[in-house]
Protein backbone atom coordinates (compact mmCIF):
# COMPACT_ATOMS: atom_id res chain seq x y z
CA UNK A 1 0.00 0.00 0.00
CA UNK A 2 1.10 3.58 -0.61
CA UNK A 3 2.58 5.53 1.81
CA UNK A 4 0.48 7.94 3.95
CA UNK A 5 1.15 11.48 3.02
CA UNK A 6 3.20 13.17 6.50
CA UNK A 7 3.22 10.36 8.33
CA UNK A 8 6.65 9.05 9.86
CA UNK A 9 8.00 6.58 12.69
CA UNK A 10 8.25 8.19 15.51
CA UNK A 11 8.51 5.17 17.86
CA UNK A 12 11.34 3.20 18.39
CA UNK A 13 11.21 -0.95 17.47
CA UNK A 14 11.90 -1.59 20.68
CA UNK A 15 14.42 -4.72 21.70
CA UNK A 16 15.79 -6.23 18.71
CA UNK A 17 13.46 -8.55 17.03
CA UNK A 18 11.10 -8.87 19.92
CA UNK A 19 8.29 -6.36 18.80
CA UNK A 20 5.42 -8.32 16.21
CA UNK A 21 4.53 -6.33 12.87
CA UNK A 22 2.11 -3.52 13.46
CA UNK A 23 2.61 -3.67 17.32
CA UNK A 24 4.25 -1.15 19.78
CA UNK A 25 5.86 -1.05 22.75
CA UNK A 26 2.99 0.17 25.55
CA UNK A 27 6.05 0.58 28.08
CA UNK A 28 5.00 0.40 31.69
CA UNK A 29 1.15 0.72 30.90
CA UNK A 30 -1.14 -2.19 31.31
CA UNK A 31 -4.15 -1.84 29.04
CA UNK A 32 -7.34 -3.03 30.24
CA UNK A 33 -10.01 -4.45 27.72
CA UNK A 34 -12.83 -6.50 28.56
CA UNK A 35 -16.07 -7.82 26.84
CA UNK A 36 -18.23 -8.18 29.85
CA UNK A 37 -18.54 -7.15 33.36
CA UNK A 38 -15.60 -7.66 34.89
CA UNK A 39 -16.33 -10.70 37.85
CA UNK A 40 -15.53 -10.75 41.78
CA UNK A 41 -14.17 -14.49 41.49
CA UNK A 42 -13.11 -15.49 45.54
CA UNK A 43 -9.90 -17.58 45.28
CA UNK A 44 -11.54 -19.77 48.24
CA UNK A 45 -14.35 -20.68 45.69
CA UNK A 46 -12.07 -20.85 42.57
CA UNK A 47 -11.67 -24.37 40.69
CA UNK A 48 -10.34 -25.10 37.61
CA UNK A 49 -11.14 -28.24 35.74
CA UNK A 50 -9.17 -30.19 32.75
CA UNK A 51 -12.06 -32.48 31.14
CA UNK A 52 -13.27 -33.59 27.48
CA UNK A 53 -11.20 -35.90 26.14
CA UNK A 54 -9.48 -36.82 29.21
CA UNK A 55 -9.15 -40.12 31.23
CA UNK A 56 -9.27 -38.46 34.16
CA UNK A 57 -11.04 -35.35 34.45
CA UNK A 58 -10.04 -33.57 36.70
CA UNK A 59 -10.64 -30.44 39.16
CA UNK A 60 -8.20 -28.23 41.60
CA UNK A 61 -9.35 -25.64 43.93
CA UNK A 62 -7.27 -22.77 44.60
CA UNK A 63 -5.15 -24.80 47.34
CA UNK A 64 -4.40 -27.81 45.19
CA UNK A 65 -3.70 -26.00 42.36
CA UNK A 66 -1.09 -23.95 44.83
CA UNK A 67 0.44 -27.39 45.58
CA UNK A 68 1.41 -28.12 41.80
CA UNK A 69 4.91 -27.43 40.85
CA UNK A 70 5.56 -23.40 40.53
CA UNK A 71 6.43 -22.21 37.16
CA UNK A 72 7.20 -18.20 36.27
CA UNK A 73 7.13 -17.29 32.50
CA UNK A 74 9.14 -14.13 32.09
CA UNK A 75 9.37 -12.49 28.75
CA UNK A 76 6.91 -10.43 26.33
CA UNK A 77 3.13 -10.55 25.80
CA UNK A 78 1.55 -8.79 22.50
CA UNK A 79 -2.45 -7.81 22.13
CA UNK A 80 -4.36 -7.72 19.14
CA UNK A 81 -5.65 -3.80 19.64
CA UNK A 82 -1.22 -3.51 18.88
CA UNK A 83 0.22 -2.92 22.24
CA UNK A 84 2.80 -5.41 23.28
CA UNK A 85 4.62 -5.57 26.72
CA UNK A 86 8.16 -6.55 27.43
CA UNK A 87 9.88 -8.64 30.15
CA UNK A 88 6.42 -9.38 32.02
CA UNK A 89 6.74 -12.14 35.17
CA UNK A 90 3.23 -14.48 35.70
CA UNK A 91 3.61 -17.23 38.45
CA UNK A 92 1.32 -20.00 38.07
CA UNK A 93 1.81 -23.49 37.08
CA UNK A 94 2.12 -25.09 33.72
CA UNK A 95 -0.85 -26.18 31.66
CA UNK A 96 1.66 -29.50 31.03
CA UNK A 97 1.28 -29.96 34.32
CA UNK A 98 -2.91 -30.21 35.00
CA UNK A 99 -2.66 -32.38 31.14
CA UNK A 100 -0.34 -34.47 32.45
CA UNK A 101 -2.68 -35.20 35.88
CA UNK A 102 -5.87 -35.45 33.67
CA UNK A 103 -4.32 -37.77 30.64
CA UNK A 104 -5.17 -36.25 27.41
CA UNK A 105 -6.58 -38.97 24.79
CA UNK A 106 -5.01 -39.58 21.95
CA UNK A 107 -7.87 -38.13 19.28
CA UNK A 108 -7.39 -34.85 21.96
CA UNK A 109 -6.29 -32.09 19.24
CA UNK A 110 -8.00 -28.85 20.59
CA UNK A 111 -8.72 -26.85 23.29
CA UNK A 112 -11.75 -24.92 24.58
CA UNK A 113 -10.73 -22.73 27.33
CA UNK A 114 -13.74 -21.58 29.27
CA UNK A 115 -13.57 -18.23 32.17
CA UNK A 116 -16.56 -18.10 34.77
CA UNK A 117 -17.98 -14.97 33.37
CA UNK A 118 -18.62 -17.78 29.99
CA UNK A 119 -15.94 -15.93 27.66
CA UNK A 120 -14.21 -18.53 25.78
CA UNK A 121 -11.11 -18.72 23.06
CA UNK A 122 -9.90 -21.73 21.35
CA UNK A 123 -6.66 -23.13 21.05
CA UNK A 124 -4.49 -26.00 18.91
CA UNK A 125 -3.66 -28.64 22.04
CA UNK A 126 0.10 -28.40 20.81
CA UNK A 127 -0.42 -24.22 21.92
CA UNK A 128 -0.75 -25.33 24.98
CA UNK A 129 1.95 -27.63 25.55
CA UNK A 130 5.57 -28.37 25.86
CA UNK A 131 5.95 -25.55 28.21
CA UNK A 132 4.05 -22.80 26.01
CA UNK A 133 1.11 -22.03 28.10
CA UNK A 134 0.23 -21.62 32.17
CA UNK A 135 -2.54 -20.86 34.15
CA UNK A 136 -1.50 -18.07 36.50
CA UNK A 137 -2.21 -16.40 39.70
CA UNK A 138 0.68 -13.95 40.36
CA UNK A 139 1.65 -10.59 38.23
CA UNK A 140 5.36 -9.26 38.90
CA UNK A 141 5.25 -10.94 42.44
CA UNK A 142 1.62 -9.77 43.55
CA UNK A 143 -1.65 -11.49 43.27
CA UNK A 144 -2.77 -10.87 40.06
CA UNK A 145 -5.28 -7.83 39.92
CA UNK A 146 -9.52 -8.52 39.43
CA UNK A 147 -9.08 -6.70 35.71
CA UNK A 148 -6.58 -8.40 34.53
CA UNK A 149 -8.06 -11.35 35.09
CA UNK A 150 -7.40 -12.70 38.44
CA UNK A 151 -7.95 -14.50 40.37
CA UNK A 152 -6.29 -16.60 37.83
CA UNK A 153 -6.15 -16.62 34.35
CA UNK A 154 -4.57 -18.78 31.13
CA UNK A 155 -1.62 -17.09 29.58
CA UNK A 156 -0.33 -18.33 26.66
CA UNK A 157 2.06 -15.47 25.30
CA UNK A 158 3.29 -16.35 22.19
CA UNK A 159 0.17 -15.90 21.24
CA UNK A 160 -2.61 -12.51 20.73
CA UNK A 161 -3.29 -11.78 24.36
CA UNK A 162 -6.96 -12.69 24.02
CA UNK A 163 -6.22 -16.26 23.80
CA UNK A 164 -5.03 -15.57 27.56
CA UNK A 165 -8.71 -15.82 29.12
CA UNK A 166 -9.54 -14.45 32.21
CA UNK A 167 -10.92 -16.00 35.34
CA UNK A 168 -9.65 -19.05 33.90
CA UNK A 169 -11.99 -22.39 34.90
CA UNK A 170 -12.26 -24.96 32.71
CA UNK A 171 -9.56 -26.31 30.18
CA UNK A 172 -11.91 -28.83 27.61
CA UNK A 173 -9.96 -31.00 25.15
CA UNK A 174 -11.94 -31.45 21.90
CA UNK A 175 -10.97 -33.46 18.81
CA UNK A 176 -11.95 -30.75 16.95
CA UNK A 177 -11.90 -26.88 16.66
CA UNK A 178 -14.65 -25.02 17.31
CA UNK A 179 -14.47 -20.76 17.56
CA UNK A 180 -14.58 -19.19 21.13
CA UNK A 181 -15.77 -16.19 21.85
CA UNK A 182 -14.13 -13.35 20.09
CA UNK A 183 -13.07 -16.03 17.47
CA UNK A 184 -17.27 -16.17 16.75
CA UNK A 185 -16.92 -12.12 16.79
CA UNK A 186 -14.59 -11.71 14.02
CA UNK A 187 -10.86 -12.66 15.27
CA UNK A 188 -8.98 -14.93 13.84
CA UNK A 189 -8.90 -19.12 15.18
CA UNK A 190 -4.97 -19.26 15.81
CA UNK A 191 -3.88 -15.56 16.32
CA UNK A 192 0.24 -15.64 16.02
CA UNK A 193 1.41 -12.14 16.08
CA UNK A 194 4.24 -12.78 14.51
CA UNK A 195 2.40 -13.81 11.09
CA UNK A 196 -0.21 -11.29 12.50
CA UNK A 197 -3.17 -13.04 12.42
CA UNK A 198 -5.54 -10.48 13.80
CA UNK A 199 -9.07 -11.19 12.07
CA UNK A 200 -10.96 -13.28 10.04
CA UNK A 201 -9.13 -13.95 6.90
CA UNK A 202 -5.38 -12.88 7.92
CA UNK B 1 -29.13 -11.06 17.40
CA UNK B 2 -27.61 -13.42 19.69
CA UNK B 3 -24.09 -14.11 19.78
CA UNK B 4 -24.51 -17.38 18.48
CA UNK B 5 -26.13 -16.22 15.28
CA UNK B 6 -23.87 -14.14 14.07
CA UNK B 7 -21.33 -16.09 11.35
CA UNK B 8 -17.65 -15.04 11.22
CA UNK B 9 -17.07 -12.75 8.32
CA UNK B 10 -13.34 -11.67 7.02
CA UNK B 11 -12.97 -7.87 6.39
CA UNK B 12 -9.73 -6.98 4.01
CA UNK B 13 -7.55 -4.09 4.28
CA UNK B 14 -9.07 -1.23 1.65
CA UNK B 15 -8.70 2.52 1.99
CA UNK B 16 -11.07 5.63 2.34
CA UNK B 17 -10.57 9.27 2.00
CA UNK B 18 -11.04 12.23 4.21
CA UNK B 19 -14.07 14.07 3.08
CA UNK B 20 -14.42 16.57 6.02
CA UNK B 21 -11.62 17.02 9.00
CA UNK B 22 -13.17 18.99 12.08
CA UNK B 23 -11.13 20.06 15.20
CA UNK B 24 -14.20 19.99 17.53
CA UNK B 25 -12.13 20.73 20.57
CA UNK B 26 -8.37 21.48 20.93
CA UNK B 27 -8.12 17.97 21.67
CA UNK B 28 -11.07 15.97 19.38
CA UNK B 29 -11.06 15.49 15.59
CA UNK B 30 -14.14 14.78 13.61
CA UNK B 31 -13.19 12.68 10.22
CA UNK B 32 -15.98 11.58 7.52
CA UNK B 33 -14.54 9.38 5.00
CA UNK B 34 -15.11 7.78 2.07
CA UNK B 35 -14.65 4.22 1.34
CA UNK B 36 -15.64 2.32 -2.21
CA UNK B 37 -17.65 -0.46 -1.89
CA UNK B 38 -17.92 -0.64 1.92
CA UNK B 39 -19.57 -3.67 3.80
CA UNK B 40 -23.00 -2.90 5.83
CA UNK B 41 -22.08 -2.49 9.86
CA UNK B 42 -24.09 -2.71 12.97
CA UNK B 43 -23.74 0.39 15.32
CA UNK B 44 -21.44 -0.58 18.03
CA UNK B 45 -18.75 -1.75 15.28
CA UNK B 46 -15.54 -0.48 14.54
CA UNK B 47 -12.87 0.37 11.99
CA UNK B 48 -9.05 -0.27 11.81
CA UNK B 49 -7.55 2.79 10.98
CA UNK B 50 -3.33 2.06 9.74
CA UNK B 51 -0.80 4.31 8.59
CA UNK B 52 2.47 3.92 6.55
CA UNK B 53 5.70 5.57 6.91
CA UNK B 54 7.89 5.70 4.28
CA UNK B 55 10.07 3.24 5.50
CA UNK B 56 6.97 1.02 5.37
CA UNK B 57 6.61 0.97 9.52
CA UNK B 58 2.90 1.30 10.30
CA UNK B 59 0.78 2.06 13.23
CA UNK B 60 -2.90 1.24 13.34
CA UNK B 61 -5.74 1.44 15.85
CA UNK B 62 -9.10 1.18 16.39
CA UNK B 63 -12.25 3.73 16.17
CA UNK B 64 -15.63 3.06 16.70
CA UNK B 65 -18.21 4.28 14.42
CA UNK B 66 -20.11 7.24 15.18
CA UNK B 67 -22.13 6.89 11.74
CA UNK B 68 -24.84 4.72 11.22
CA UNK B 69 -25.03 2.31 8.45
CA UNK B 70 -27.63 4.83 6.42
CA UNK B 71 -24.87 7.31 6.20
CA UNK B 72 -23.41 7.20 2.96
CA UNK B 73 -20.12 7.92 4.70
CA UNK B 74 -18.18 6.90 8.20
CA UNK B 75 -17.64 9.25 10.84
CA UNK B 76 -15.35 9.02 13.55
CA UNK B 77 -14.54 11.12 16.80
CA UNK B 78 -11.03 10.61 18.07
CA UNK B 79 -9.66 12.22 21.17
CA UNK B 80 -5.72 13.38 20.77
CA UNK B 81 -3.91 11.33 22.58
CA UNK B 82 -0.44 12.77 24.14
CA UNK B 83 1.98 11.09 22.71
CA UNK B 84 -0.62 9.07 20.55
CA UNK B 85 1.10 8.05 17.26
CA UNK B 86 -2.17 7.55 15.52
CA UNK B 87 -4.42 10.38 16.69
CA UNK B 88 -2.12 12.92 16.99
CA UNK B 89 -1.51 12.43 13.13
CA UNK B 90 -5.13 12.60 12.58
CA UNK B 91 -6.02 16.02 14.62
CA UNK B 92 -2.73 17.67 13.29
CA UNK B 93 -1.26 16.12 10.13
CA UNK B 94 -4.31 14.94 8.33
CA UNK B 95 -6.06 16.98 5.70
CA UNK B 96 -8.86 16.46 3.36
CA UNK B 97 -8.16 14.16 0.55
CA UNK B 98 -5.75 11.88 2.01
CA UNK B 99 -6.33 8.59 1.66
CA UNK B 100 -5.65 6.05 4.66
CA UNK B 101 -5.34 2.59 5.21
CA UNK B 102 -8.76 1.51 6.58
CA UNK B 103 -10.53 -1.99 7.55
CA UNK B 104 -13.47 -3.09 9.09
CA UNK B 105 -16.07 -3.53 9.90
CA UNK B 106 -14.77 -5.05 13.04
CA UNK B 107 -15.92 -7.06 16.26
CA UNK B 108 -19.50 -8.21 16.52
CA UNK B 109 -20.05 -8.00 20.28
CA UNK B 110 -20.37 -4.83 21.35
CA UNK B 111 -23.40 -4.04 18.68
CA UNK B 112 -26.94 -3.29 18.88
CA UNK B 113 -29.54 -4.94 16.48
CA UNK B 114 -32.04 -2.50 16.61
CA UNK B 115 -34.43 -4.34 18.11
CA UNK B 116 -33.38 -5.32 21.64
CA UNK B 117 -34.69 -2.44 24.19
CA UNK B 118 -30.95 -0.90 25.25
CA UNK B 119 -29.61 1.53 27.40
CA UNK B 120 -25.89 3.29 26.63
CA UNK B 121 -24.10 4.10 29.69
CA UNK B 122 -21.56 5.90 28.14
CA UNK B 123 -18.23 8.49 28.97
CA UNK B 124 -16.23 10.82 27.24
CA UNK B 125 -15.43 9.73 23.64
CA UNK B 126 -16.83 6.20 24.64
CA UNK B 127 -20.57 8.10 23.85
CA UNK B 128 -19.35 7.87 20.31
CA UNK B 129 -20.78 4.06 19.95
CA UNK B 130 -24.01 5.41 21.51
CA UNK B 131 -24.09 7.84 18.85
CA UNK B 132 -24.39 4.96 16.30
CA UNK B 133 -26.89 3.08 17.95
CA UNK B 134 -29.37 6.19 18.23
CA UNK B 135 -28.64 7.59 14.34
CA UNK B 136 -29.48 3.85 14.05
CA UNK B 137 -32.57 3.75 16.20
CA UNK B 138 -33.77 7.38 14.28
CA UNK B 139 -33.21 5.56 10.87
CA UNK B 140 -35.65 2.97 11.74
CA UNK B 141 -38.16 5.07 13.12
CA UNK B 142 -37.24 3.27 16.84
CA UNK B 143 -35.64 5.91 18.96
CA UNK B 144 -37.95 4.76 22.12
CA UNK B 145 -35.87 1.18 21.86
CA UNK B 146 -32.35 3.42 23.09
CA UNK B 147 -32.19 4.98 26.43
CA UNK B 148 -28.76 6.87 26.95
CA UNK B 149 -26.90 8.01 29.75
CA UNK B 150 -23.94 10.23 28.73
CA UNK B 151 -21.25 11.34 30.86
CA UNK B 152 -18.69 14.21 30.52
CA UNK B 153 -16.69 16.54 32.11
CA UNK B 154 -18.48 19.69 31.30
CA UNK B 155 -20.77 20.78 28.65
CA UNK B 156 -17.75 21.68 26.38
CA UNK B 157 -15.94 18.29 27.00
CA UNK B 158 -19.09 16.49 26.20
CA UNK B 159 -18.79 15.02 22.44
CA UNK B 160 -21.29 15.32 20.52
CA UNK B 161 -23.78 17.40 23.12
CA UNK B 162 -26.26 18.77 20.84
CA UNK B 163 -26.92 15.28 19.03
CA UNK B 164 -27.42 13.65 22.68
CA UNK B 165 -29.53 16.23 23.88
CA UNK B 166 -31.91 16.16 20.66
CA UNK B 167 -32.08 12.29 20.95
CA UNK B 168 -33.53 12.81 24.70
CA UNK B 169 -30.42 11.58 26.06
CA UNK B 170 -29.86 11.77 30.23
CA UNK B 171 -26.71 13.52 30.51
CA UNK B 172 -24.38 13.78 33.81
CA UNK B 173 -21.48 16.63 34.42
CA UNK B 174 -18.62 14.93 36.48
CA UNK B 175 -16.95 18.31 36.77
CA UNK B 176 -20.10 21.19 36.08
CA UNK B 177 -23.20 22.29 38.11
CA UNK B 178 -26.41 22.12 36.24
CA UNK B 179 -29.54 23.60 37.53
CA UNK B 180 -30.32 21.37 40.38
CA UNK B 181 -28.05 18.62 39.57
CA UNK B 182 -24.61 19.00 41.26
CA UNK B 183 -20.90 17.82 39.59
CA UNK B 184 -20.36 14.52 39.89
CA UNK B 185 -20.64 10.76 38.75
CA UNK B 186 -24.30 9.49 37.40
CA UNK B 187 -26.31 7.96 40.83
CA UNK B 188 -28.51 4.86 41.09
CA UNK B 189 -31.20 7.27 41.50
CA UNK B 190 -30.67 8.60 38.35
CA UNK B 191 -29.85 5.41 36.60
CA UNK B 192 -32.64 3.50 38.24
CA UNK B 193 -35.60 5.05 36.32
CA UNK B 194 -33.85 4.14 32.63
CA UNK B 195 -33.47 0.86 33.14
CA UNK B 196 -37.57 0.22 33.10
CA UNK B 197 -37.77 -2.34 30.14
CA UNK B 198 -34.56 -2.61 29.22
CA UNK B 199 -33.04 -5.99 28.67
CA UNK B 200 -29.10 -5.17 27.56
CA UNK B 201 -27.01 -2.52 28.65
CA UNK B 202 -23.87 -0.86 26.62
CA UNK B 203 -20.44 0.08 28.58
CA UNK B 204 -18.44 2.56 27.00
CA UNK B 205 -15.60 4.11 28.24
CA UNK B 206 -12.12 4.36 29.92
CA UNK B 207 -10.95 1.06 32.15
CA UNK B 208 -11.74 3.37 34.88
CA UNK B 209 -15.25 4.56 33.91
CA UNK B 210 -15.93 1.29 32.74
CA UNK B 211 -15.71 -0.07 36.07
CA UNK B 212 -17.78 2.35 37.92
CA UNK B 213 -20.27 1.69 35.03
CA UNK B 214 -20.96 -1.87 35.61
CA UNK B 215 -20.80 -1.93 39.31
CA UNK B 216 -23.37 1.19 39.23
CA UNK B 217 -25.29 -0.99 36.43
CA UNK B 218 -25.69 -4.32 38.77
CA UNK B 219 -26.43 -2.30 41.78
CA UNK B 220 -29.39 -1.36 40.18
CA UNK B 221 -30.34 -4.59 39.21
CA UNK B 222 -29.16 -4.77 35.52
CA UNK B 223 -27.86 -9.02 35.30
CA UNK B 224 -23.94 -9.26 34.53
CA UNK B 225 -24.42 -11.28 31.46
CA UNK B 226 -26.79 -8.42 30.09
CA UNK B 227 -23.87 -6.03 30.19
CA UNK B 228 -21.56 -5.70 27.02
CA UNK B 229 -18.60 -3.77 27.63
CA UNK B 230 -16.23 -1.83 25.11
CA UNK B 231 -13.11 -0.01 26.82
CA UNK B 232 -10.18 1.69 26.04
CA UNK B 233 -6.98 2.71 27.45
CA UNK B 234 -4.31 5.18 26.30
CA UNK B 235 -3.05 3.15 23.40
CA UNK B 236 -2.70 6.54 21.60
Amino acid sequence: MPVTRGFVRRRADGPEGRLPPGQYDTGSGWPVLTAEATPHVAPETWTITVDGLVDRPTTWSWDEAHQLPTSTYTGDIHCVTTWSKFDVAFTGVSVDALLEAAGPRSEAAFVMAHSSTGYTTNLPLRDVTGGKAWVVWEYGGKPLAREHGGPVRLLVPHLYFWKSAKWISRLELMAHDQPGFWERNGYHDRGDPWLEQRYQGD
Amino acid sequence: MSIDDVAPTATTWTSGRIITKELVTPTTVRLRMHVDDRLRHWPGQHYLLRLRAPDDYTAQRSYSLASDDSDPLLEFFVERLPDGEVSEFLADVAEVGDVLEMRGPIGRWFTWDVRTPALCLVGGTGIVPAIAMSRAARHAGRPDLLRILAVGRSPEELPYGDELHRFGATVAYTRHAVDDRPAGPPTAAELAPLLDGIQRAYVCGSSRFAGLAEALLMECGMPADSIRVEQFGATG
